[in-house]
């Protein structure tokens, strides 16, 4: 199967996508046989795996409101325990970096691989790092980038994006992936046996670990009180990164951080269990530093760059910063309608589905993102599922009223007014004047149900699908007052 | 009073003793698409005894603008909608989603003036879906008089998880003893209506509501049930056309109303 957007721009940075190109994108790809039934598939299966974890509703409850609790905590002291967090990872001998934008934060990395004449840097799973679009910028710097985690590794091979923030490769069939590694791997002919190709796998990535110079990876959850990276991975490929190269680079969202250990105990338990439903990963990492003098290894260097692209300006409104509660476990994607239909390509953004289009407007602005908000029906399943509570739905009407409100001064967001249309404004306003007055209300609905045979046989997108909408001979305020 | 966070089907709320009167709050898309639901609603709690005010002034409850991201237009509508309900009965509607909007968002909506939110949340406070009203205070149940048949319910999202109506739905058809209930799969998917966005997004629209008629269908049932005017029409119009390009003449998945189909099955009206 292609990918959806296999078009010139995957593996290339993310270019501005308009709104006409974004439709066509989604078009494409809900137009796809192969990919509805894959995504239906793999999603159906994320989602019984969920549920199974969770077989008691209230102790389900109770933990998502526990979490909750937590990143608002989090949250709510956010400056203070960034700075508690860089001064024991201070301490602990950490240097710390911050960035303000994507350029900042691959300027800091690049300087850092410079300064030790790295040729290849190991990659353990990072959004942040799809985010800055890492892999580029090292790339046109002469720096090798190599993904090792498994889907990554994949995608990276046939120069696409992840189509899932958890599972990047979930769009490709073994097939696919058995004729990448055919084309792409030296001495390997195809095999679509799913082991077989673990191993092979397994067996280039071995050597990479071995060479890299760097090793690079993301942070699931940063302790300020102890100075302690947290990283949940399932492939042994994180340990990797984080150990065997002479520098460790961390990279992560200002977000991420929480005050205490206790703190990560019930996120981490929530975050397996939402994401891939299991009750634990097989990989819990827990970095505080680099190699000391007594000890035998671990990098002898360790760095973590805190990215912000656009988390201070959902953190400055109270409504906007529970976006920042996310703790990225793609639950709301698994369970999502319109995601299952289009895969995540199709959004044309560093994370898909639900969680994707309420934070990809802080990162990349309205101007490029204001169709997302209105790709949902709002049926509520994403914030149903969120091990964190987040109210996706309501966000995503906030974000609506942002993009399609006229432009005004100091305005929330990047881009607001993006999406203004003075015409379907001022159908609104008529609307609310009608809608408003009952007597005016009473008169269009006459009409409107009088003159039903004028009603239009093609409604634009509804006659697409469905037979036309037409009114009732008699409203029901007709009935009602016939029958008295 | 928080929002419930989890669509296991119900909402804890307490309900008030049968009441005398109640208004009937109709909705826009009753009132002018499908008004046999309305009057088939009234005439079901009037033969429970109930006397059904319907307000002459009612309009919309406001949820096409605010879901469209226009709140200052859903404000005006709302706001004209606050003197309808002057005595303290409660207020049934037949259509999950607004009456989550009303129950969930009126408030919000009005936002800074705190005389209009305090008549907003009052009104809020004493606003039921149609289903949960039957089951949870007046204990519908009349026998069944309809031939045995097998029917599929779909419920809303914005019932399922903002009115919790899911398990009241599937109470009423199990107190019919003729009437039997297919699950079908996929069953707490959206049908992908949404309102704006099955205009916005045709595409993603039409597939969702494609995969829905299907799994309804193919549940072998005769028809199917619904307590959401938007949701029914998007279905129902959907199967319309398919059985019109295949040159059916019979409805190949009918759909009814709730509040239709319970006045039928119960002998309140022919069919």
């Amino acid at each position: 199967m292609s990918a959806p957007n296999a078009s010139a721009d995957t593996g290339k940075p993310i270019a501005f996508v308009s709104a006409k190109q974004l439709r066509e994108r989604m078009h494409d790809a809900v137009n796809d046989p192969h990919l509805r039934s894959s995504f239906r598939g793999a999603m159906d299966f994320l989602m019984a795996k969920r549920a199974a974890q969770f077989p008691d509703a209230d102790e389900l409850d109770s933990l998502r409101s526990l979490s909750e609790g937590i990143r608002q905590y989090s949250l709510t002291r956010l400056p203070d325990l960034l700075e508690q967090l860089e001064a024991n990872l201070t301490r602990n001998g950490v240097k710390v970096h911050w960035a303000e934008t994507p350029e900042e934060a691959n300027a800091i990395m690049l300087g850092i691989a410079q300064r030790h004449q790295a040729r290849l840097i190991v990659k353990g799973k990072s959004m942040v790092s799809e985010e800055i679009e890492f892999n580029h910028a090292m790339e046109a710097a002469g720096v090798g980038a190599l993904e090792s985690d498994m889907g990554e590794y994949i995608v990276q091979l046939a120069g696409e994006k992840p189509s899932h923030i958890i599972m990047p490769a979930i769009h490709q069939t073994k097939q696919q992936i058995a004729k990448l590694f055919a084309e792409h791997i030296p001495g390997v002919s195809y095999t679509d046996n799913v082991d077989a190709l673990i191993q092979i796998g397994r067996r280039v990535l071995r050597e990479k670990f071995e060479i890299a110079d760097i090793g690079l990876s993301g942070v699931n959850f940063a302790v300020a009180e102890t100075g302690t990276l947290c990283l949940v991975e399932n492939e042994g490929n994180g340990r990797m990164c984080t150990t065997v190269p002479k520098v460790h680079i961390a990279i992560t969202g200002i977000e991420k951080v929480v005050e205490k250990l206790e703190h990560v105990a019930p996120l981490f338990s929530i975050l397996t269990r939402s994401a891939t439903g299991q009750a634990v990963s097989t990989y819990f990492n827990m970095i505080s530093g680099p190699r000391k003098a007594n000890e035998k290894d671990g990098p002898e260097e360790v760095h973590l760059v805190l990215l912000d692209n656009g988390r201070s300006q959902a953190y400055a409104d109270e409504q906007l910063r529970k976006t920042l509660q996310c703790i990225r476990c793609g639950a709301c994607m698994n369970h999502c309608p319109v995601y299952t239909r289009i895969g995540g390509h199709a959004y044309g953004t560093t994370y898909p589905g639900p969680i994707g289009k309420i934070v990809s407007p802080h990162m990349m602005g309205l101007e490029q993102t204001h169709l997302l908000p209105t790709a949902s029906t709002l049926c509520g399943a994403c914030g149903e599922v969120c091990p964190v509570k987040i109210p996706i739905p309501e966000l995503l009407i906030r974000l609506r009223g942002e993009a399609q409100s006229e432009p005004h001064a100091n305005p929330a967001m990047v881009g607001q007014g993006a999406g203004y249309s003075g015409l379907t404004t001022f159908v609104w306003r008529m609307w609310a004047r009608v809608y408003s007055r009952p007597g005016s209300y009473r008169a269009f609905s006459w009409l409107a149900s009088r003159f039903r045979a004028l009603a239009p046989k093609n409604q634009a997108g509804w006659t697409a699908a469905r037979t036309p909408l037409t009114p009732a001979p008699r409203r029901l305020r007709d009935m009602v007052r016939d029958r008295r | 009073m928080s929002r419930p966070t989890h669509g296991a089907g119900h909402s804890a709320r307490t309900y008030p003793p049968r009441p005398q009167a109640v208004y009937f709050y109709a909705t826009c898309l009753v009132d002018l698409f499908v008004p046999e639901a309305g009057m088939d609603a009234i005439t079901l709690l009037e033969r429970e005894g109930i006397r059904v005010i319907f307000p002459d002034n009612q309009t919309c409850c406001g949820q096409p603008a605010f879901t469209s991201g226009f709140p200052a237009e859903a404000r005006e509508v709302v706001a004209a909608q606050l003197d309808l309900f002057p005595e303290d009965y409660p207020i049934v509607v037949p259509s999950g989603s607004c009456a989550g909007m009303i129950r969930w968002h009126w408030e919000k909506v009005i936002g800074d003036d705190a005389g209009l939110a305090a008549r907003a949340a009052a009104i809020s406070a004493r606003t039921f879906e149609l289903a949960e009203f039957l089951v949870h205070v007046l204990d519908f149940k009349r026998p069944d008089q309809g031939e045995p048949t097998t029917v599929a319910l779909h419920t809303s999202c914005s019932a399922r998880r903002e009115m919790g109506t899911l398990l009241v739905g599937r109470e009423l058809l199990s107190r019919l003893g003729n009437v039997s209930l297919a699950i079908h799969d996929h069953e707490s998917e959206c049908c992908g209506f949404g309102g704006s966005f099955s205009l916005k997004h045709p595409d993603i629209s039409t597939a969702m509501v494609t995969d829905k008629v299907a799994s309804l269908k193919a549940t072998g049932a005769r028809q199917m049930v619904t307590a959401d005017c938007g949701c029914m029409l998007n279905i129902t119009k959907r199967a319309a056309l398919e059985d019109q390009n295949a040159g059916r003449a019979a409805p190949s998945l009918p759909g009814e109303h709730l509040a239709t189909f319970l006045l039928r099955r119960t002998g309140g009206k022919q069919s």
